[in-house]
């Protein structure tokens, strides 16, 4: 999130799409009620009328996957009805960029694409530059290849009729909806797109999410309060595990992890030089690098050495989920750990996830359950145990309040967790775990001379000599010192690339500035202001609440409106001033060098219009999902040209012939996830017992279904049994004149626990998205009929 | 340790809700006396320990109340001004994480071909996987890809730890990368 929960209730407008708060977020909808009560506005926008849609002012139907054109559209009637917060786009986006020439975009695809590799060549979208390498503009906005000009080009298809044969959306409702939002393009007023998994799990999900941001950057939404683009996380920490970089391309703080096919990454100098730009806060990158393998490898990382920048791995290749589990499945792979993660039921194409597991030979699990996937060789889980040769160990898990640390939810607030019981059973905090078992491991290479056990010896490992690791040492050593003086560091400011200063995530260095005074620990609840609470918590980076807040206030530093001021320039005091911690240089002046971008952390610090850095395309694009009932209206490339296309029999896929109906899953407010959290308690277990499907009455009276009967559902994965649930909540569209019926059901039930069910995943494929391989469970082709025929 | 500032509301709502309502008709908001008359009450003279909700990404304040090595009861932290005291169903639930019959209370293991768990004591199995872990990344460990060095493993892989605190986070990114593993993953891609 860009801004947070309590900021909610600042907004005029919440345009809620691909995602249910008040089902899944239920505690945030407060915020959004006080905004309504204040005469704010909620906009839903989702395929089926949920709990959201129940309280929203405006409610649009659109069918999965049609987000694009949807968001699209209204860009168009946006900028036609001169609806747009002209000086916030003409100054702090990339809207007055010239593109040069080469740029150009043709019947859905751009310049640069090869067709055998599924790739763009991306240097065929840049910006000319002039000699200093800064970029040219036309303030104006009328240069014919400003990107003002060439987005205005882009989006003028997305006319309303056209957007409307597409997502099947009501016409009037669709015109309420761009009406309603885009009002708050005046400065007075401010609106926030909130979203989640139904935006990001598509094969365009990462355009999803951008096309998001361009119409905040339009209406001038980004950096106020009540705006802002805010993505809903699903789970406690999944904010803080994507920070600290459990996923293969990253290291923590967002650093990119060093790739062997890159030759530059070769040497840390090379790997530097290539991935620092020349401006815009990034430019500290080597200083962020550096921090980190002080604190990884210690004294073993110096000069001479490049800081242990070997002792890195390289990766050749994607390792993301889907590729890791076909390369499970493939027998590539012999061991794996999972912590508290449960892929039987909560990974696509499920039923194949768990047919990889048992070609490991060793598996960890680490769980407060029996999970499904823990126990995939089971007889209840379909396998035949006989037959497979996986050795597993079942490790049990501390629960949250068995164990002392910090969680960093949506709104990037990082609150300290106390211990109020010890463990039930024999169960051990996970940080003990992974401490005893580096120890363990570092015992079994200490005496080793091979230069292959080099890395795990120098890793650099002292969390106290107890049994069980010291946290505290684990928090200080994630802030950072000056290693000169073994102080802890103030922040990330204070970071230096020549190997004098540690940090193990420079985003959190600051967090625990001195000695006793781990800042995620405040419990000071005193409004400072904005609802921005500045006092409790510790939010990242520098206890900055609101992101880009810079573009609170106009190029001369005056708010935009008194009613949205965050931050403000004191030209007496000569310092940026009001109530969040500004997230731009305090004492750089509005008039001075870089005084005014408030992106700070893009190269020109403005806000991406026109993106040169994703896998397809610069502009967002429709394209019909994987699996999709009809031909793209928009152009003749069916399916994301930049998709990579997993191998058919690990993935077969579904005709619309065959499986004319589209599909989603989602969740209830009472189970979480793959439900091994929730299905193992009593409680929620009575609350939500069973395994349904969700379908509109038309669809159940043409396949002569009634409320409550045994359904089988099928895909070309595999089939699922489960309840039917018919409502009026879900009514087919039309879609360029044909009607479409769209179903949908949770994802949380398997076999395990007290409330039992089939799994949803089991119909779900195995394709990602261009950018990051998220895969799109949440749009996708099936069938459904009665059980007993 | 924790520094909860006690008000005069969470002081009642320590007490006892049902307790703080009765005693306030009673005594007159007398603190000292709501607090003795409230003794007799289940959740009197409980520890009371300021957790954040294992669930979703709202991060909702709840506070635990331990009592003779139970949790006894949890409710909605008051002073918590993300959910200033309300939860939602998973929240208010989160009591039963501890007492629910289904927890793991034990390591288990099942060895290959086997149709059943057995239950194993922590040194053996954290030795048995050290191991495991140690033939496995030995054997197919590379150092150099066409004269670049690479440092890794690509036959173990991670998954998961989007419920995992902060700190352990940091130290399973630290482990996996220390012995060279490439397949790391978790929730935000699923
Ligand atoms: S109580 Fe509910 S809304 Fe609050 S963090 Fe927990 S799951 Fe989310």
């Amino acid at each position: 999130m860009t801004n947070h929960w309590n900021d909610l209730q600042n907004t005029d407008c919440a345009l809620i799409i691909g995602a249910n708060p008040a089902e899944n977020h239920p505690i945030s909808f407060r915020w959004l009620t006080k905004a309504k009560e204040k005469g704010g506005k909620i906009i839903s926008v989702d395929p089926r009328f949920t709990r959201t849609s129940s309280q929203a002012d405006v409610y649009a139907a659109l069918r999965s996957g049609t987000d694009i054109p949807f968001i699209g559209g209204m860009i168009k009637y946006a900028i036609e009805n001169n609806l747009i917060q002209k000086e916030y786009v003409a100054k702090y986006t990339n809207a007055s960029f010239i593109v040069k020439a080469d740029y150009d975009f043709h019947d859905g695809l751009f310049t640069g694409y090869d067709e055998a590799t599924r790739t763009y060549d991306k240097t065929k979208w840049v910006f000319e530059t002039a000699e200093d390498g800064t970029p040219v503009k036309d303030e104006t906005l009328q240069h014919p290849r400003s990107v003002f000009q060439l987005l205005k080009k882009h989006f003028s298809r997305y006319d309303v009729e056209t957007v409307c044969t597409v997502t099947g959306t009501p016409k009037q409702d669709y015109l309420d909806v761009c009406q309603t939002f885009c009002s708050t393009c005046k400065p007075d007023k401010s609106g926030t797109i909130m979203y989640a998994m139904g935006t990001t799990q598509h094969t365009v999900g990462s355009q999803n999410v951008r096309i998001y941001a361009m119409l905040q950057l339009l209406l001038g939404n980004i950096g106020i309060p009540g705006g802002g683009i805010n993505a809903m996380r699903g789970e406690s920490n999944v904010q803080g595990s994507t920070d600290f970089a459990l996923l293969y391309d990253n290291l923590p703080g967002y650093l990119g992890a060093p790739k062997a096919t890159v030759p530059e990454h070769a040497t840390l100098k090379g790997y530097l030089e290539k991935e620092t730009p020349p401006t815009g806060y990034w430019s500290n990158k080597p200083k962020f690098v550096v921090s980190l393998l002080k604190a990884w490898y210690g004294k073993n990382a110096t000069k001479d050495n490049e800081f242990g920048y070997q002792f890195l791995p390289k990766g050749n290749k994607n390792y993301s989920h889907i590729n890791l589990f076909q390369a499970m499945y493939k027998g590539e792979l012999d061991g794996a750990f999972m912590f508290g993660t449960n892929p039987v039921v909560g990974g696509p194409n499920a039923g194949k996830e768990k047919e990889a597991l048992g070609k490991l030979k060793w598996l960890v699990a680490m769980d407060l359950w029996e999970t499904e996937s823990a126990s995939f060789w089971q007889k209840e889980a379909g396998s035949d145990p006989s037959k497979i040769d996986t050795e597993v160990f079942l490790l049990p898990a501390s629960a949250s309040f068995e164990k002392e640390g910090s969680v960093s939810n949506s709104s990037r607030w990082m609150q300290y967790r106390w211990k109020a019981i010890d463990s039930r059973g024999e169960a051990r905090p996970d940080l003990a775990v992974i401490h005893e078992l580096a120890l363990k491991l570092k015992g079994l290479y200490a005496g080793s001379t091979k230069s292959a056990d080099k890395p795990i010896q120098a890793l650099d490992w002292n969390y106290g000599s107890g049994p069980e690791p010291d946290i505290d040492l684990v928090c200080k050593e994630i802030n950072g010192y000056d290693l000169k003086t073994g102080k802890l560091l103030p922040g990330f400011g204070a970071l230096l690339d020549d190997g004098s200063t540690s940090s193990g995530n420079w985003i959190y260095s600051g967090f625990y500035p001195e000695e006793g005074k781990n800042l995620a620990k405040r419990r000071d609840n005193k409004d400072t202001g904005g609802g921005n609470f500045l006092n409790w918590s510790y939010a990242w980076p520098m206890n900055r609440r609101i992101l880009y807040n810079r573009a609170s206030a106009d190029p001369s530093g005056k708010p935009w409106s008194k009613e949205k001021a965050v931050i403000w320039w004191d030209a007496k005091q000569k310092l940026w001033v009001g109530t969040d911690v500004p997230d731009f240089k305090p004492i750089t002046a509005p008039n001075e060098p870089g005084g005014v971008g408030p992106f700070i952390m893009n190269k020109d610090g403005v806000g991406l219009l026109f993106a040169p850095t994703l896998n397809d395309g610069p502009f967002p694009e429709h394209y019909e999902p994987f699996e999709s009932p009809v031909p793209n209206a928009f152009s003749k490339q069916q399916l994301n040209p930049a998709t990579v296309i997993m191998e058919g029999d690990f993935n077969k896929k579904g005709k619309n012939s065959k499986y004319p109906i589209v599909a989603t899953t989602y969740r209830v407010s009472e189970h979480w996830q793959s439900g091994s959290m929730t299905r193992n308690q009593e409680w929620l277990s009575e609350l939500v017992a069973h395994m349904f499907v969700e379908m509109s009455e038309e669809l159940a009276k043409e396949k002569g279904i009634k409320n409550k009967d045994q359904i089988i559902v099928s895909s070309a994965r595999g089939e699922i049994k489960a309840y039917a649930m018919v409502t009026k909540r879900f009514k087919p569209y039309k879609v360029n004149g044909k009607k479409v019926h769209q179903i949908g059901m949770p994802w949380h039930f398997g076999y395990k626990g007290f409330a039992t069910g089939d799994t949803a995943n089991r119909l779900t494929p195995h394709i990602g998205d261009a950018n990051t391989m998220i895969p799109e469970f949440k749009a996708f082709l099936c069938d459904v009929r009665r059980a007993d025929v | 340790m924790v520094e909860m500032n006690l008000n005069r509301r969470q002081f009642l709502k320590l007490s006892g809700a049902a307790a703080a309502t009765l005693a306030i008709v009673e005594l007159g908001f007398d603190e000292k006396n709501v607090y003795a008359k409230t003794k007799e009450f289940k959740i009197a003279k409980t520890k009371v320990t300021p957790t954040i909700c294992c669930y979703c990404g709202v991060g909702c304040g709840i506070l635990v109340h331990t009592k003779n090595n139970t949790v006894v009861y949890t409710e909605g932290d008051p002073d918590n001004p993300i959910n200033e005291g309300k939860l939602c169903s998973k929240g208010t639930t989160i009591r039963q994480l501890y007492t629910s019959k289904k927890r793991l209370t034990k390591p288990l293991y099942r060895a290959p071909g086997s149709k059943k768990w057995e239950e194993k004591d922590w040194e053996w199995m954290l030795d048995t996987i050290a191991k495991r872990v140690k033939e496995t990344r030995d054997a197919s460990f590379i150092e150099k890809e066409e004269g670049i060095t690479v440092n890794k493993t690509e036959k173990i892989a991670s998954l998961g730890g989007a419920a995992l605190d902060n700190e352990e986070t940091y130290l399973l990114a630290k482990l996996m990368r220390g012995l060279g593993v490439v397949y790391l993953e978790h929730q935000a891609r699923i």
